[in-house]
């Protein structure tokens, strides 16, 4: 029993994080059509402006859950800057060319954004710890749970129903649709597209900036964080379906609970079991659990 | 990439401070004639990626250092005379990072396009096991300073290839021995480690170490994170529900800081006494995050573990004047490859009467050698006087509120000879067969 309900938590946190981390990644796809591979560059820069930022505001000593609030900040500043900057000064001059060639595009970003990042904040690592011991812990018998990971639950829930709420309830949300669904004829109805394109891009890029400024208290901040996340939000969202937000919440909730009951249960299959998934999802559905099949335009 | 060029001989110089020392320290690191010129050698590392931080960057200040200090001739004696062998040191510094097939790209192209002549490097087992064989096709002299497996000198021989830093299965062995000291009365141990060679071969040691000095307590399942997982919500609490008495692990870097701050806010350490064989790299950057009571390793007796002596009071104030942090494993074990290449150097510009030694005649000069480093005494005991043995050591973390600073405590320290197989003798089977031949008095 207890270890069923540590596979549930440890499950649905690791989703969460997920989620978070991959859901930046499939409004870019669903929208701009880009698998954007330096998304997990958002991610490490996140990461590392939140941890400056925090360690700078403790040192301070500052009210301590202004802590939470620099991370929303840090998340802001990165997907503005960073996500603007690589819109409007690159992304822009692939449109209407090869997925693949914009794919490679980002994956140079990715890998010249590796060396920036060491460039600025060198090899040696950051802690920002902190906001992790803010939130206390709560005891289940023998287990001892972070706060501060389960309100990474509560995280990704509000982000999925704010996506949702956006998208289906919002005049700019249904312009949204409107592009995913057909760009060239939402063009023709009056959408400015390369506005959407941009505003998608940058809230992605914010999106993925959170992913690693929330992740930044947990972990020791250093080079590379960036590789292994891109790794597994792929995964997740190749699952779910490419473009899909639900596809992103189904995705990171299988994955999540697979793995933790790898690690409780059968641990020498634990980096196995998300792969596994993953191939036979590919297996029976190629487009993945939610994608849309798309009609072929001649 | 930045390397330190200098060209004037001080042949001279080094061959007075030479005799100097001859006269009271062994006649084998005292050159008895001296090249001139520069030797060109190529110092690899993990300057770049996850590795970098923990322990390319140190090895890298550590070389920069020594180095520097050997060109001058201002390292303590015995090593006082100026280069090696009377050559100043041309430091060629190479980013191991980008898998093997770049390392021995890199190797191939240092050799034959830049003339490096002799290196210093490699932190993965991976590239030591792909350059160990390219060095010796180009027959050139190479100094393996920090990676751990024993596979290097167990399954081949080697001319020009050598270690100068112990083997991982000292490390399995030295903490399953400070276990059976310290805590003999345990039911049950588990390991959480990373999941390649480094992680999967730590954990085998250990464990084998484990059941054949405490054979009642159980091993469980041991958990194989992946590399750079960074998350371990879930080993924690699968941890938490096991409780094993004694936890091992190797993780490193950014892995093993994430660990410990993820384990720590929940507790864990206090439910199961956890043994990090690395984790002397983390404790000065984690300071009072890193709870009290955690068994740490060095990989040898290096950074706190490190035996007071001249060497190591120098090397220890240089390096931290400079660098603002005391230097850790991989710096001592960096510093102790390069004196390694000194003694190799040196003893071969005498073998070659005044004229630039070849690499066989540094190869000579190293085999079987016995030196004093700023840790401890390496002696070339194994692989046909290749490869090092050392004493090693661990102990309890303690964070000194007063000073701020992280300490060790209960330390116990290893003779070479107990925990490193005898010549000959494969790791694996020297363990499994009870470690037969172990001198631990």
């Amino acid at each position: 029993m207890l270890t069923a309900f540590a596979i549930l938590v440890d499950g649905l946190v690791f989703a969460s994080w997920l989620f978070i981390v991959a859901l930046g990644l499939t409004l870019i796809f669903g929208v701009m059509k880009i698998l954007n591979v330096a998304h997990g560059s958002f991610y490490a820069f996140g990461a590392y402006v939140a941890a400056n930022a925090i360690g700078v505001y403790y040192e301070a000593g500052l009210p301590p859950l202004g802590g939470f609030a620099l991370m929303a900040g840090a998340a802001l500043v990165v997907g503005v800057v960073l996500g603007t900057a690589l819109e409007r000064g690159l992304l822009r001059f692939m449109y209407g060319r090869d997925e693949v060639l914009t794919a490679l595009v980002t994956f140079a970003v990715f890998l010249m954004m590796e060396d920036v990042i060491i460039l600025v904040w060198g090899a040696d690592p950051f802690f920002a710890y902190q906001p992790y011991g803010l939130l206390g812990v709560t005891e289940a018998g023998p287990l001892v749970l972070s706060n501060y990971d389960l309100s990474l639950i509560g995280l990704a829930f509000t982000l999925c129903a704010v996506t949702w709420w956006v998208l289906n309830r919002t005049r700019q949300g249904r312009l949204l649709i409107a592009v995913i669904h057909d760009r060239e004829l939402a063009a023709a109805f009056g959408i400015n597209v390369t506005r959407m394109f941009t505003l998608t891009f940058v809230i992605g890029a914010m999106l993925g900036a959170l992913g690693g400024a929330v992740t930044a208290p947990m972990i020791s901040v250093t080079p590379g964080i960036g590789v292994e996340v891109i790794v597994l939000a792929f995964a997740i969202v190749v699952i779910g379906g490419m473009g899909s937000i639900w596809g992103a919440v189904i995705g990171a909730v299988v994955v999540g609970v697979s793995r933790a009951a790898a690690v409780h249960l059968l641990p020498q299959v634990e980096l196995f079991v998300i792969y596994a998934v993953m191939a036979l999802v590919l297996a029976f559905r190629p487009e993945g659990l939610f994608s849309r099949a798309q009609a072929r335009k001649i | 990439m930045k390397s330190t060029i200098a060209t004037k001989s001080r042949g001279g110089r080094a061959r007075l401070l030479g005799l100097a020392a001859a006269a009271t320290l062994a006649a084998t690191i005292a050159p008895g004639a001296t090249a001139q010129g520069s030797l060109k050698v190529g110092i690899v590392g993990f300057y770049t990626g996850a590795a970098a931080g923990p322990f390319g960057i140190p090895a890298r200040n550590a070389a920069e250092l020594v180095i520097e200090a050997m060109n001058a001739g201002k390292v303590p004696a015995p090593y006082q005379s100026a280069g090696a062998g009377g050559l100043q040191i041309d430091a060629v510094y190479i980013d191991e990072s980008g898998g093997t097939a770049k390392v021995v790209t890199d190797y191939r192209n240092a050799v034959q396009r830049q003339g490096v002549e002799a290196f210093v490097g490699y932190i993965s087992s991976g590239s030591c096991l792909a350059i160990a064989p390219v060095a010796e096709e180009l027959a050139t002299f190479t100094i393996l300073f920090d990676c751990g497996t024993p596979r290097i000198f167990e399954d081949a021989s080697y001319t020009y290839v050598f270690r100068t830093a112990a083997t991982a299965t000292m490390d399995g062995v030295g903490a399953a021995r400070y276990v059976a000291a310290k805590f003999p009365d345990i039911k049950n141990y588990q390991g959480i480690n990373q999941n390649y060679a480094w992680g999967q071969d730590s954990w085998r040691d250990f464990e084998l170490a484990m059941k054949a000095l405490l054979p009642n307590a159980k091993s469980e399942d041991s958990l194989f994170p992946k590399l750079f997982a960074g998350q371990y919500g879930a080993e924690i609490s699968s941890l938490s529900v096991k409780r094993p008495n004694v936890l091992h692990s190797s993780l490193w870097g950014g892995d093993l800081e994430s660990f410990v701050l993820q384990s720590s806010a929940r507790a864990l350490n206090r439910q199961t006494t956890m043994i990090l064989t690395t984790g002397e790299t983390t404790m000065f950057r984690l300071g009072s995050k890193l709870p009290d009571g955690i068994i740490l390793g060095a990989r040898g007796p290096y950074g706190v573990y490190a035996r007071d002596s001249e060497l190591n009071t120098w090397f220890r104030n240089a390096y931290q004047d400079r660098f603002a942090t005391p230097p850790t494993y991989p710096s001592y074990q960096m510093a102790q490859a390069l004196l390694g290449l000194k003694i190799a150097y040196d003893k071969a510009a005498t073998a070659a009467g005044g004229s630039k030694p070849t690499s066989a005649q540094a190869a000579d000069g190293l085999a079987g050698a016995e030196y004093e480093a700023f840790g401890t005494t390496v002696k070339m005991a194994l692989g046909n006087g290749r490869q090092a043995i050392t004493e090693t050591a661990y102990g309890l973390s303690k964070f000194d509120k007063e000073t701020g600073t992280a300490t060790i405590t209960d330390i116990i320290r290893f003779p070479a000879e107990c925990v490193n197989p005898p010549d000959g003798a494969k790791s694996v089977e020297w363990i499994q067969g009870g470690m037969q031949g172990a001198k631990c008095d």
